[in-house]
């Protein structure tokens, strides 16, 4: 599988030169000679993190937005291809930080699933339930490349979610999230929030024998740098690539699906939970 | 009898005051460079100069972020400044290759002051706070430039500034930096040893430093700061060690000065009141 992890630097709130960087990104991925089978990008990509109250005047409805991705693809040549994008959702004037996945191909866009961010965080410099509401189900999906779970940022700071999405067959979880980049201490030249996801990812991924997708968001919202940083994750645990924390960026990866096999077979922890904790699969 | 064995101590944790510099440095930059370019379509930034290590930070950034053409340093002194001030301000241009310009502001100051024959220093200084305001944003519209907040986290907790003077540019690359660590960053970025070595001064007054104004050391006032930030009370900062009269000034200088790092009290009368119920981000 051909994958990319973009992480965009949207403009906030300015939807149409959003999508028309969208466009252009999709051109430059149509350009190379082997097509991608899988883009993501991270949470909240086309209008930015921190919206206060005009959440309610940039969320989309989603069948909307899949209409909108499909004519960037469309518009730049693009060959078949599925997509992962976090955008705030306004389904019928309940508002979610979600994430869809959607296929597209020329009969047009086909959403596959969609995600509405469980844990919200409403702490510090977070003000989420102020504005949106909880989704409450975590589901894995199968997909034309493989069965597969949406993590949004907090969702995946709690470890029983990354677990429960692999127990329930999830082969890679693919995470957006905008990560305001924080903590200089570390003195490795990286932030201590990026460490902190480095660390959390990679726990997941050797634990459940699952690769990690994680896409961040990138820019500076009101003073707050949003701190990139999208990696890939094998199931063996190793990072197979990490972007700058800061710049527009595309990580390019190619996995392979039965190595999820090969790490489950060597290390069947999975397994072994799934054996003794059988109510987590219910 | 066997050996002993051997044993090895924890470390007792401190909330950290040490800085990743590079890394601090980098995202500045880029902080810089995102909200003037790219947010505002800015290119260029005015900044008061005034000889002392925020300023000079600032300016340092500022100038690798934009490039050293695209920014304007002011020097603004008053007749009772230090000229050790114009000295050390001119010391950060000739390094950087940026542009400077001196305003001298006692004719404004004492224009206005001679109304005011009775005002104490603490009037007066705030009187000069404001009039460097006026010409940094009179300058920017000029140049059409923005200007850029030197104001570091030690000052805004302990309200060490003059209310809508040092903290009004709409950008502050520093704020979030307490000043040992805006030294710290000062020696990385290459601000001249004798900016960053001299005692800190708001130089309003004659031989006026900020650690005899505040009655405590910087150094000691971030450590304190950086515990009573992250959650210790002070019962807690004291059993670290620390002397019950710093904790007490400390905490007494932050919890009288909230009003301070705050936007104006506005009666709120509606449920659509700006800023309690309308809600929408700076940028947006």
């Amino acid at each position: 599988m051909k994958l990319a992890i973009v992480q965009t630097k949207p403009r906030k709130g300015d939807v149409a030169g959003n999508l028309a960087e969208l466009r252009a990104i999709f051109a430059q991925l149509a350009a190379e000679v082997d097509a991608y089978d899988l883009v993501v990008f991270p949470e909240a990509a086309l209008t930015g993190y921190f919206l206060e109250g005009a959440v309610y005047e940039l969320a989309f409805e989603a069948n909307d937005l899949a209409a909108k991705i499909y004519d960037a693809w469309a518009a730049a040549g693009g060959k078949p291809l599925d997509v992962v994008i976090g955008f705030f959702e306004n389904a019928a004037g309940t508002y979610y930080n979600a994430a869809m996945y959607v296929a597209l191909t020329a009969a047009g866009p086909q959403i596959v699933h969609v995600h509405r961010k469980m844990f919200l965080p409403t702490y510090g410099v977070f003000d989420e339930e102020r504005f949106l509401s909880r989704g409450r189900r975590l589901e894995a999906f199968d997909t034309r490349l493989g069965r597969m779970a949406i993590l949004i940022c907090e969702d995946a700071w709690h470890a029983i979610v990354p677990t429960l999405a692999a127990i329930r067959g999830a082969q890679v979880l693919i995470i957006p999230s905008a990560s305001p980049g924080r903590g200089l201490a570390a003195k490795d030249g990286e932030l201590e929030n990026v460490g902190h996801w480095r660390s959390l990812l990679a726990s997941y991924a050797v634990e459940h024998g699952v690769f990690v997708l994680y896409a961040g968001l990138v820019g500076f919202e009101g003073g707050k740098g949003m701190s990139g940083s999208s990696m890939v994750v094998d199931p063996f645990g190793a990072t197979l690539a990490t972007l700058p924390a800061l710049g527009a960026h595309v990580l390019r990866a190619t996995i392979d699906l039965s190595d999820v096999e090969v790490a489950r077979a060597s290390l069947p922890l999975l397994g072994d939970l799934a054996a003794v904790q059988p109510d987590l699969l219910a | 009898m066997s050996a002993l064995l051997p044993v090895t101590d924890a470390v007792v944790r401190e909330p950290s005051l040490a800085i990743d510099a590079a890394l601090a440095q980098a995202w500045l930059e880029a902080f810089l460079h995102d909200e003037l370019v790219e947010r505002r379509g800015i290119g260029k930034a005015v900044i008061g100069l005034s000889g002392g290590v925020d300023s000079a930070v600032v300016a340092f950034l500022a100038a690798r972020a934009l490039g050293p053409e695209n920014v304007h340093c002011i020097r603004m002194p008053y007749r009772s400044s230090s000229p050790d001030s114009l000295l050390d301000a001119q010391a950060v241009v000739d390094a950087l290759g940026c542009n400077v310009r001196t305003i001298e502001i006692t004719g404004a100051v004492d224009g206005y002051l001679a109304f005011e024959p009775d005002a104490d220093a603490r009037r007066r200084g705030n009187v000069m706070a404001r009039t460097r305001m006026l010409v940094l944003f009179d300058q920017s519209a000029k140049l059409g430039a923005l200007p850029i907040g030197t104001g570091n986290k030690t000052e805004r907790l302990m309200g060490y500034f003059t209310w809508h003077a040092d903290d009004t540019p709409p950008v502050n690359p520093i704020g979030d930096l307490f000043k040992s660590q805006v030294w710290e960053l000062a020696r990385y970025v290459g601000v001249p040893e004798r900016i960053v070595a001299k005692a800190p001064s708001a130089d309003l007054e004659a031989n006026q430093t900020d650690e005899s104004d505040l009655g405590i050391t910087y150094h000691m006032a971030d450590r304190i700061l950086a515990l009573m930030l992250a959650g210790f009370s002070p019962e807690k900062i004291v059993a670290r060690g620390f002397a019950p009269s710093d904790v007490a000034l400390v905490r007494k200088r932050v919890e009288s000065t909230h009003w301070k790092r705050h936007l104006p009290t506005t009666a709120m009368l509606s449920n659509t009141a700006i800023n309690e119920f309308y809600l929408r981000p700076v940028d947006y």
